[in-house]
């Protein structure tokens, strides 16, 4: 039998109460949301990896807990084994082990293979989301990486959050 | 792509995909590639055949049978860490590597937008 979702604001809400925190200010964005009409088929679009769940490369320096706002640049031919998680709020067991539950490299790169989507931009981008200010993801890091897509000419940007 | 359905209402974002797994599973569980393979499509699909601003697919793949997962550690306790700047390496290895730059060609740390350019180091 189907059972619902997870209520994950009302979870972590009383969780916050119950532990004595202030509430949380969680985004709650009322507008229309923003809207682009795809303009080419799937098959000649360049797709754009955005990912939330920590990735770095092995080299790379890794993400921190304090509103590390920052993002890195993973080349999409990266091999997979090079890739590491670094992130405070989600469990990272599987995501260790194959990246591609958080970072699904492989299989957009096997849809190229196939034909399915047109390609991938140089770089797949990746931060760690954990970040309390939503004014600084706003202000900061989305803008930051919106340049990159831009210049890295994306036809399509897919988010994958934890 | 999202697996909180209640915060990716919240976010409103254009076109949204929900898959009703655990947290640290939106892109499908761990080396099942088959599965893996068909939550793209899904998704990928979505970007030609939505055309509700705002509204969210709810993918027909299920984590296991029981939904035991969804009462498992329902926010127990206080597990929050310190927060701290200092980077959290999956391992000692990790840290060396990046500390011998062995990655200084590329972009390391792309925090430097303000002045203009996107990341320390060319990237391209």
């Amino acid at each position: 039998m189907a059972e619902a979702p997870v209520e994950y604001i009302a979870r972590i809400t009383r969780q916050y109460a119950k532990l004595g925190y202030k509430p949380y200010g969680w985004v709650y964005n009322t507008d229309a949301s923003p809207w682009q009409p795809v303009r080419k088929p799937l098959a000649q679009s360049r797709v754009a990896l955005i990912a939330s769940g920590g990735i770095y490369r092995q080299g790379q320096i890794a993400f921190h807990s304090k509103d590390d706002t920052s993002f890195r640049l993973i080349p999409t031919d990266v091999h997979t084994e090079e890739l590491r998680t670094a992130h405070f709020a989600y469990d990272q067991t599987d995501a260790r082990k194959d990246p591609n539950v958080v970072f699904p490299i492989d299989t957009l790169r096997g849809l190229v293979q196939e034909g399915f989507i047109g390609g991938l931009t140089q770089h797949a981008f990746t931060f760690m989301g954990g970040i309390y200010s939503s004014r600084r993801v706003r202000e900061e890091l989305a803008p930051a990486i919106t340049g990159r897509l831009a210049a890295e000419r994306a036809d399509l940007a897919l988010l994958v959050p934890v | 792509m999202s697996s909180a359905l209640d915060i990716t209402r919240a976010v409103n974002p254009p076109r949204a995909v929900f898959t009703d797994f655990p947290l640290g599973h939106t892109a499908g569980k761990a080396f099942d590639r088959p599965l893996q393979r068909q939550i793209m499509i899904e998704t990928l699909s979505a970007f030609e055949t939505m055309e509700k601003p705002g509204s969210i697919r709810i993918l027909p793949f299920e984590w296991d049978a029981d939904h035991s997962w969804k009462h498992a550690g329902a926010g127990e306790g206080d597990n929050r860490q310190e927060r701290t700047e200092e980077p959290q390496y999956q391992s000692e290895e990790d840290k060396a590597a990046a500390q011998e730059g062995r990655l200084a060609e590329e972009c390391i740390v792309c925090s430097d937008w303000s002045a203009g350019t996107v990341e320390r180091g060319s990237a391209d």
